[in-house]
């Protein structure tokens, strides 16, 4: 294929932490999908957010330098998870505001021969979601499908990161970045659940500080998948996933009623439709069964 | 002339009925606002639709509403870019044939409720989130809005005497509170706040917008004991979920959960430890990412709760009860394999970067240490935009310019 797409990839620290079946699933999918990953190893954690409420020019410079070890690729970034979307997006908007600022934590990364470079051959860090709608395209995504997911009913749930605040987010450019999920899900032969969570927030960043709180939200969203007549939920944020699925038993404790539904990560749920297994794509690592989805999908063989 | 359909959800609370829903159809122009259809409604067909508004010019803040599910100023949405909206939400919802049109055969896919209805999806008009309703589009502001605004002691607590005129204070030293000074008090960030929906006890992100503005003022003299009050109550700054909801409903660009951010750094830089452990969280968080480069999660976890030696030493009651309250999930995820593995059980084994990678994260936090440097760009602004508006602005001048004559400097 000569527009064969190659990208910087980072991995997020979730989905080698407690995710591990997001990190290998993509790797199963990229290559089924002929994306080419060249992984950032030396590249450091994002800061989620929590950095910058410390210390605004450390996010910043942390973050400089996953770009520039992307840029030294000369390849676009990709990432799998909406945190590090959002919070990547955040400190690259700063960064590419202003020249002086930029100069002066390209400073910070002088010693070690980095730099971050604005607009350089058109550079861009996309999450895996928006590189699969918008550079590999949904038509050519439908064209791989081997096993339609069909009468597999999905709700998306996109995660905070990236779908906030707009502005900052590129929807200037893409208006329909907040409506990817529902397209993927249809392009692979789905059907899409409405329910009222899919844009709202999993409560993840307050687990540790408001467990009650966090976890009232990820059981509210399950429950009302569930209501609505989900087979699963999908999402391309491995935090969220942290929240809906791991501590779903206890969010369901929280919100005081039976949950029990299939939470996937964004790779898992386009590798089932590629013909992937979900042995490899790494489902018996949920927390919630995923049996059910399975037995969806024997009913249409690969 | 375009026609529209807005579909209100209404309450009239004498009725002794539940709120419902209503359909009107509205004939504007596309760059008049959501409001404007509303008043043609109570104008033309129903005078008892009840909405308050005043300037409509998103001046006063009293139009606040959710449309289309988002919460911000009837008077600021135009009716065009709400139908668009509207449409598209619908659109993405209706599960398409896709996958027959790349010459697949689904079954059961005829079956199916056939997508892209030919009637336009009506635009959705619901009364603010997280608060009562009185009437209509008329929510109760008192109960929960400015319940919160007075909570944080909004006005100024100076040292001393008060000047016989007024105070003089260096006009750099309150550009950094001009932000939040914007708030107009519409609620609309109220109204879309995820983390009250959830805790209805959050003081919330319109009141602590408004607790920075006067943190942040150089002639407050409480800003320590203000930020002790913040990060001490329980469902103060450390309850913010972090969902960027006001950031985007808010019409005035304030951002309240930057606010809300900038009032952690401040606690945190003044050592103020807080019952939720978020400052703990944050000092653990930063000092992982040094260490190891990358975020180890169960070292995290420990050093949330129970900080360096004394913590462990000394636990407190709320590290005892989180860490044995954490154990299922540890064990459901030792049995299906997510975390069976040394370094994600026991903390602090974590990898650290390869090769020289870490100690070029170590010169990182060495060089932002030093600095601190924050950019705000709401103040500096975009050098790109800026530019841009530069330019046009000379253009201007040079067109107003008559020919011949050097424009004014």
């Amino acid at each position: 294929m000569s527009d064969q797409i190659k990208v910087a990839y980072w991995p997020g620290c979730v989905s080698r932490g407690f995710t591990p079946e997001l990190h290998g699933s993509m790797a199963i999918v990229a290559e089924k999908l002929g994306i080419e990953l060249v992984e950032l190893d030396r590249a450091n954690c994002c800061g989620a957010g929590v950095i910058a409420e410390h210390n605004q020019e450390l996010a910043d410079t942390l973050n400089a330098r996953t770009f520039a070890l992307a840029q030294e690729t000369g390849l676009s970034m990709m990432n799998i998870c909406s945190t590090c979307q959002g919070a990547q997006s955040e400190c690259q908007q700063r960064l590419d505001a202003d020249s002086s600022y930029r100069a002066h934590v390209n400073e910070a990364l002088s010693g070690q021969g980095l730099k971050y470079e604005k607009d350089v051959n058109g550079f861009t860090n996309k999450n895996f979601l928006w590189l699969l709608v918008e550079d590999y395209g949904l038509d050519k995504l439908a064209a791989q499908v081997v096993r339609p997911l069909s009468g597999m009913r999905v709700g998306p749930f996109y995660g905070c990161y990236i779908v906030r605040p707009k502005e900052r987010l590129g929807y200037g450019e893409h208006p329909d970045r907040d409506i990817y999920l529902e397209q993927v899900i249809v392009a692979l032969g789905g059907e899409v659940v409405e329910y009222d969570g899919a844009r709202k927030c999993c409560g993840f960043p307050v687990i540790t500080m408001n467990r009650e709180t966090s976890l009232k939200q990820a059981g509210t969203h399950v429950g009302d998948a569930i209501d609505a007549g989900a087979d699963c939920l999908v999402t391309p944020c491995p935090l969220c996933h942290l929240n809906l699925d791991m501590q779903q038993p206890e969010a369901a404790k929280v919100v005081n009623r039976d949950l029990g539904l299939a939470v996937l990560h964004l790779p898992q749920l386009v590798g089932l439709a590629l013909g992937a297994e979900p042995k490899e794509l790494g489902m018996s690592k949920h927390i919630a069964s995923t049996g059910w989805v399975e037995e969806r999908l024997a009913a249409v063989p690969a | 002339m375009a026609d529209y359909k807005i579909k209100v959800r209404r309450f009239q609370p004498e009725s002794g009925q539940g709120p419902y829903w209503e359909e009107f159809k509205v004939e504007l122009e596309p760059s008049l606002s959501v409001l404007d259809s509303l008043l043609q409604v109570k104008d033309r067909e129903d005078g008892s639709l009840s909405v308050r508004c005043s300037c409509r010019a998103a001046i006063c803040g009293s139009c606040g509403m959710k449309i289309n599910g988002q919460s911000g100023l009837g008077c600021k949405t135009q009716i065009g870019e709400a139908q668009e909206l509207a449409e598209k939400m619908a659109r993405a919802t209706a599960s398409g044939p896709r996958t027959r049109e790349a010459g697949r055969e689904i079954a059961g896919d005829d079956e199916r409720a056939q997508p892209g209805a030919e009637e336009a999806a009506p635009i959705i008009i619901e009364p603010m989130g997280n608060m009562p309703v009185i009437k209509d589009l008329i929510t109760d502001m008192e109960s929960t809005h400015w319940t919160k605004i007075r909570r944080v002691t909004p006005w100024l607590l100076p040292h001393g005497e008060a000047p016989e005129r007024e105070y003089i204070v260096e006009p750099e030293s309150m550009i950094d509170i001009t932000q939040s000074m914007a708030c107009i008090q519409c609620g609309a960030c109220v109204s879309s706040c995820l983390s009250m929906e959830a805790d209805p006890d959050f003081i919330g992100p319109a009141a602590l917008a408004k607790a920075y503005r006067f943190v942040g003022d150089p002639r407050d003299a409480e800003g320590v004991e203000r930020l002790h009050d913040l990060a001490e109550d329980p469902h103060g700054i450390y309850d913010c979920t972090h969902c960027f909801s006001c950031v985007d409903a808010c019409p005035k660009d304030v951002a309240p959960m930057d606010q809300i951010m900038r009032l952690r750094r401040k606690a945190g830089e003044a050592g103020i430890e807080d019952p939720n452990s978020g400052h703990s969280h944050e000092l653990a968080f930063v000092k992982i990412i040094e260490k190891k480069g990358t975020l180890d999660e169960s070292l995290l976890l420990q050093e949330s709760f129970a900080p360096g030696i004394k913590g462990k030493l000394v636990p407190s009651r709320r590290a005892i009860k989180e860490m044995l309250g954490s154990i299922p999930t540890a064990i459901r995820g030792i049995k299906t394999g997510k975390m069976r593995s040394l370094p994600k059980l026991i903390p602090g084994i974590h990898h650290k970067l390869p090769g020289t990678a870490q100690d070029e994260v170590q010169a990182i936090y060495k060089h932002a240490e030093e600095h601190n440097e924050e950019f705000n760009l709401y103040i500096k602004g975009d050098e790109g935009e800026l530019a841009e508006i530069e330019a046009e602005e000379n253009l201007e001048t040079a067109i107003a310019a008559p020919a011949g004559e050097e424009a004014p400097s």
